[in-house]
């Protein structure tokens, strides 16, 4: 289907800007639906014929994924090779599907919110804090000033522990082994607050609808303060190991390459846009939570290459730290839980709500028909968003760098799948 | 020492207050914020243009959002892009209603970087109908798209790729649908492809 | 029978240019059981040292501070079914890990351990060396292709280009060093060094080159020397496919690459292999440019009194290991549940004592002087194996193509150039 429709042809789907042209892209508009994903795919190189096998060809068809060390859970890669050169991609996603969308609607608002931790579960903390303000929108209702500061906290403390986990993995992505473990012992430190503060340290479920449930343990302060002095020397330690290494800057500099106009058509979000020089930020664009309170720098890159999203992505932990300061110094006194009805019937209607995960723009659009159960809750994952980008970003390059870049995107298979 | 708090029981002065923007206070009724009628100049200017094409224009707790016949869309979508600079869009998605003639909302949710404003697009189609793909307008909604074809059986015209993205290609039935129930599963696929009664 | 096994003691050769066949096997039998070993000790050793660059302990449960780690783990290996594909090429598949063994453990035919501490020495000896541990390029290759799956292929593509690619840097590195033994002086042993201006490819030769010139070639026509050990240095890291080229096994981009597809006690001879190929190209760099078997320093601090103070270096070596098993033992939790590991690292430590005495006593200490020498210069080189793979990334295979050829190679001709008009002139 789709091969016959003239307006499609006349704006391909793929960049024509890349820096590498590419004589031969794979033709999808050729494809039916119904066959086989792998047979499809195949029949591309003409492999059809039973006397060929792929040695006979130059190109060179590999799966990588769903079982591959560097794809970041199940993620599968199908990759059209030329030698060392891919010549086309193609993401083979679901295998993560747990249909969190469907199970929204045969649940409470409540009962959906531990939910929603289990999607992107390297930063819960955030995902619940999306879902938590946009029933609270819905249910027009607003959590009190200490319980925003709260949500502030943990949500940032979140987004450091996030981009920790992401450079460790991206590193040990590029071979280098050593910054994987200085990051989750630093990473351990978050985990202990969370573990601290609600018993739990990966899928926290911290936030309730309306606020918090827990008021912050006897110390709160004090650790997060510690926490505060014990990390920039940490972030000053990887940086070490990385920013300046020659072979880091070979593998990152120019790799993946995004441009800002395709960035904004792919509707690439977070540190990956923000990388390719569009100077946008949630909490600055649309602040949620008490982020309009807090002074901090949205970082940007210049070229949207892999190397400018690392460096963007450890500013955005120092700017982390930054917010949780002037969040700890001034975290008013006074009730964590707003006005909520024992039984939650948001009025018919509906709202979108977004905030700006560790890895983008993270929405939730909630439709209420006036009962306990949501009538439809989408989610707009910013990993599903960005793999997209993928095709686009590796087309041309080589292997090694498809592995950089999957890492440089820093998607969680559980947020893509849902 | 961690204080709990009951969510039923709330402290006194947690009061409810209406979220920000152009929700009405409705001191009488205080669980229902109303839709108000969604003014600006770029609503003026399309309804010049599409007269009964755009439906509804509104403002819901400060969002808002435009309900449109499926026949403009494609061109207002372009039009929204090119000149009123909604260049980035941010989903794409359905909402089954089985009880009603034209059965989803689809709904696209865009953004403007240059206007810093969120707004909705919503069109009502029946079963089988399709709409125009926007993936010419936006990369992006390929895979919102496929997403939505998986989940809903909305096909989009114009499309370059429409086939399942998260369920597998030979899967039959789309989840999303009020229909599909929360167990359910395409019992024969799954004994064909992973030798196992599904259980369900 | 007995004349002919005792004649050699007296003969001041190796076995194999003596002739004596008897000397050569039981040679050949030490160097094989010697290098098995130091594979199994470096295996345990880059597993601490790696742990403790990544802020983790590494093995600490089997034995000691897991001192007794690759032994458990060669008996799992041993015992571990043997899985070979459906598809693949069972006899390729069979025979590839062989060669890769085989190749790399035939290098240790020349290398001189000291001056009669060789299996043999040949007139091409480091020839031999290049083309035979060159050779293991044909076992990643069998072993990529017989496994008939996609990424060992490309494993076994990546390894062909790049180790064809750095030998011939290695080479211009290596000729280098060989211009030099043709400069002055005549080896005691004759073997063409001499003032006609004839070098040596002998490993032998080389080493008392630098010894008749007073100096180690690291140091000749400075920095000449310094370049083309560089050279050899980071080409060497490359051949043997460590990290920060280890390209053809990269495990996060390939899985494990060529030998993706092998398990249990085949695998263990691939990294065998590899290992024994480390210590071999580390020995040819310790051969060629830092003096092989000689202590430091051999001509400037001369006399009775330097050669006992170097003399006992081995001796206070293992003292110093006896000693930190004691430190060991000392820091040992007192629980009951420790006391076999105790008991265990504190008998270590005494047998490495014991041996530290012994390598005091004088007929023992002089025989071993070489060999110390040798294997801690080594032994350097296999730290800093270790050190790379947790400090580097990566490098793309375009890249480690142009650092090849656009970068070492030019400038391993150009030092082969310079140092062969300084030769001339000087």
């Amino acid at each position: 289907m789709g091969a016959g429709q003239p307006g499609n042809r006349e704006r391909p789907i793929i960049m024509t800007d890349r820096t590498i042209t590419d004589p031969k892209p794979i033709d999808t508009t050729t494809s039916d639906p119904k066959t086989s994903d792998s047979a499809r795919f195949l029949s591309h190189l003409e492999l059809d014929q039973p006397d060929k096998t792929f040695l006979d060809s130059n190109e060179l068809v590999i799966n990588m994924g769903p079982q591959h060390p560097a794809t970041h859970g199940v993620l599968r890669v199908i990759l059209k090779l030329d030698g060392e050169k891919v010549l086309g991609t193609e993401c083979v996603i679901g295998y993560l599907h747990r249909g969190v969308e469907k199970i929204a609607e045969n649940r409470t608002y409540t009962m959906f919110n531990p939910y929603v931790d289990r999607m992107d579960y390297v930063a819960a903390v955030s995902n619940g804090l999306g879902y938590c303000e946009a029933v609270e929108k819905l249910l027009n209702i607003e959590a009190p000033p200490r319980a925003k500061y709260i949500r502030v906290i943990l949500t940032e403390l979140n987004r450091m522990a996030s981009h920790q986990l992401w450079l460790g993995t991206h590193a040990l992505d590029i071979g280098a082994m050593t910054p994987l473990f200085y990051t989750f012992r630093d990473r351990e430190e978050i985990l202990k607050i969370f573990e601290k503060y609600c018993g739990a340290r990966l899928t926290t479920h911290a936030f309730r609808i309306g606020g918090c449930q827990y008021e912050t343990y006897e110390g709160f302060e004090r650790d997060v303060t510690k926490f505060l002095d014990f990390a920039p020397p940490k972030i000053d330690e990887y940086e070490e190991l990385l920013t300046t290494n020659r072979i880091w800057l070979e593998r990152t500099k120019n790799v993946g390459v995004i441009s800002r106009a395709d960035a904004i058509a792919l509707g690439v979000t977070g540190p990956v846009l923000r990388a390719s020089g569009v100077k946008w930020d949630l909490r600055k664009a649309q602040p949620y939570a008490a982020y309009s309170d807090f002074d901090f720098e949205i970082p940007i890159g210049a070229n949207g290459d892999t190397y400018d999203r690392y460096t963007v992505r450890m500013e955005e932990m120092r700017q982390s730290l930054r917010i949780i300061r002037q969040a700890v110094e001034r975290i008013p006194e006074g009730p964590i839980m707003a006005k909520v009805p024992k039984v939650m019937k948001p009025p018919v209607g509906e709202v979108y709500h977004s905030i700006e995960a560790p890895k983008g723009e993270l929405g939730y659009f909630i439709v209420s028909d006036g009962s306990t159960q949501p009538y439809r809750v989408r989610v707009r994952p910013p990993s599903f968003v960005n793999l997209q980008a993928l095709d686009v970003m590796v087309r041309g390059a080589l292997v090694a760098d498809v592995i950089a870049v999957i890492g440089t995107l820093d998607i969680v298979l559980g947020e893509v799948d849902r | 020492m961690p204080e709990e708090t009951n969510p039923s029981t709330p402290p006194p002065s947690g009061e409810s207050k209406p979220a920000a923007g152009h929700a009405p206070a409705a001191p009488a009724k205080p669980a229902g914020p109303t839709a108000l009628p969604w003014e600006s100049p770029m609503v003026v200017k399309l309804k010049g243009q599409y007269g009964s094409g755009i439906r509804e224009a509104s403002t819901y707790l400060g969002q808002d959002y435009m309900v449109v016949e499926p026949s403009i869309v494609a061109e207002l979508l372009q039009i929204l892009r090119d000149r009123e600079q909604f260049d980035y869009c941010v989903d794409v998605t359905a909402v089954h209603y089985p009880e009603r003639e034209k059965q989803f909302d689809l709904v696209w949710i865009l953004y403007s970087f240059s206007r810093n404003e969120r707004i909705r697009v919503k069109t009502m189609i029946g079963d089988g109908e399709s709409v125009p793909s926007a993936v010419s307008v936006w990369t992006t909604a390929n895979w919102l798209e496929r997403e939505v074809y998986d989940m809903f059986g909305i096909r989009f015209d114009g499309h370059p790729d429409l086939k399942r993205i998260l369920l597998p290609d030979g899967w039959k039935g789309h989840p999303l649908r009020k229909d599909y129930g929360i167990i359910q599963q395409d019992q024969e696929w799954v004994r064909a492809n992973l030798g196992i009664e599904s259980g369900q | 029978m007995l004349d002919y096994i005792t004649s050699y003691l007296s003969s001041n050769t190796t076995p194999g240019q003596a002739g004596n066949v008897f000397w050569a096997l039981v040679y050949i039998m030490i160097v094989f059981g010697g290098v098995s070993v130091a594979v199994m000790a470096m295996n345990w050793l880059e597993r601490k040292a790696l742990a403790h660059f990544q802020i983790r302990l590494g093995p600490m449960r089997v034995g000691p501070h897991g001192l007794l780690q690759p032994i458990a783990d060669a008996i799992k290996l041993m015992t571990k079914e043997d899985i070979i594909p459906a598809e693949a090429d069972k006899f390729v598949f069979w025979i590839a890990p062989l060669i890769i063994l085989c190749a790399s453990f035939a290098v240790y035919i020349v290398v001189p351990f000291g001056p009669t501490h060789a299996i043999t020495d040949l007139n091409i000896g480091i020839l031999f060396m290049l083309g035979v541990s060159s050779l293991s390029v044909l076992g990643v290759v069998m072993a990529g292709w017989a496994s008939n799956s996609h990424y060992p292929l490309i494993g076994a593509l990546r390894s062909s280009a790049q180790m064809v690619s750095y030998e011939v840097a290695m080479g211009m590195a290596v000729v280098s060093a060989v211009l030099m033994t043709s400069l002055h002086g005549i080896g005691p042993y004759g073997v063409g060094v001499g003032t006609s201006g004839t070098g040596t490819l002998s490993m032998i030769g080389i080493v008392q080159a630098q010894q008749e010139q007073h100096v180690w070639f690291l140091f000749k026509f400075f920095p000449l020397g310094f370049i083309a050990f560089g050279i050899f240095a980071i080409a060497m890291v490359a051949e043997t496919n460590r990290a920060p080229f280890d390209l053809p096994e990269a495990e996060s981009e390939l899985t494990a690459g060529f030998h993706t597809e092998y398990s249990g006690l085949r695998w263990s001879l691939f990294m065998l292999g590899e290992y024994a190929a480390m210590i071999a190209v580390s020995s040819i760099a310790v051969t060629l440019w830092l003096g092989g078997w000689f202590r430091p320093f051999p001509n400037t601090l001369t006399g009775d009194t330097w050669d006992l103070v170097f003399s006992l270096f081995p001796g206070l070596t293992f003292l110093a290991l006896a000693a930190i098993a004691f430190v060991g033992v000392r820091r040992m939790p007192k629980h009951p549940y420790f006391r076999v590991q105790t008991i265990g690292l504190a008998g270590f430590g005494a047998v490495l004592g014991l041996i530290g005495l012994i390598l005091f006593v004088p007929p023992v200490r002089d025989r071993i002087q070489d060999i110390f020498w040798f294997v801690a210069k080594v032994a350097g080189f296999m730290y800093l194996y270790i050190w790379y793979r947790a400090t580097f990334p990566r490098y793309r295979f375009d890249q480690l193509m142009k650092v090849g050829w656009k970068v070492l190679l030019p400038i391993g001709i150009g030092v082969l150039i310079l140092t062969a008009i300084l030769g001339v002139v000087l």
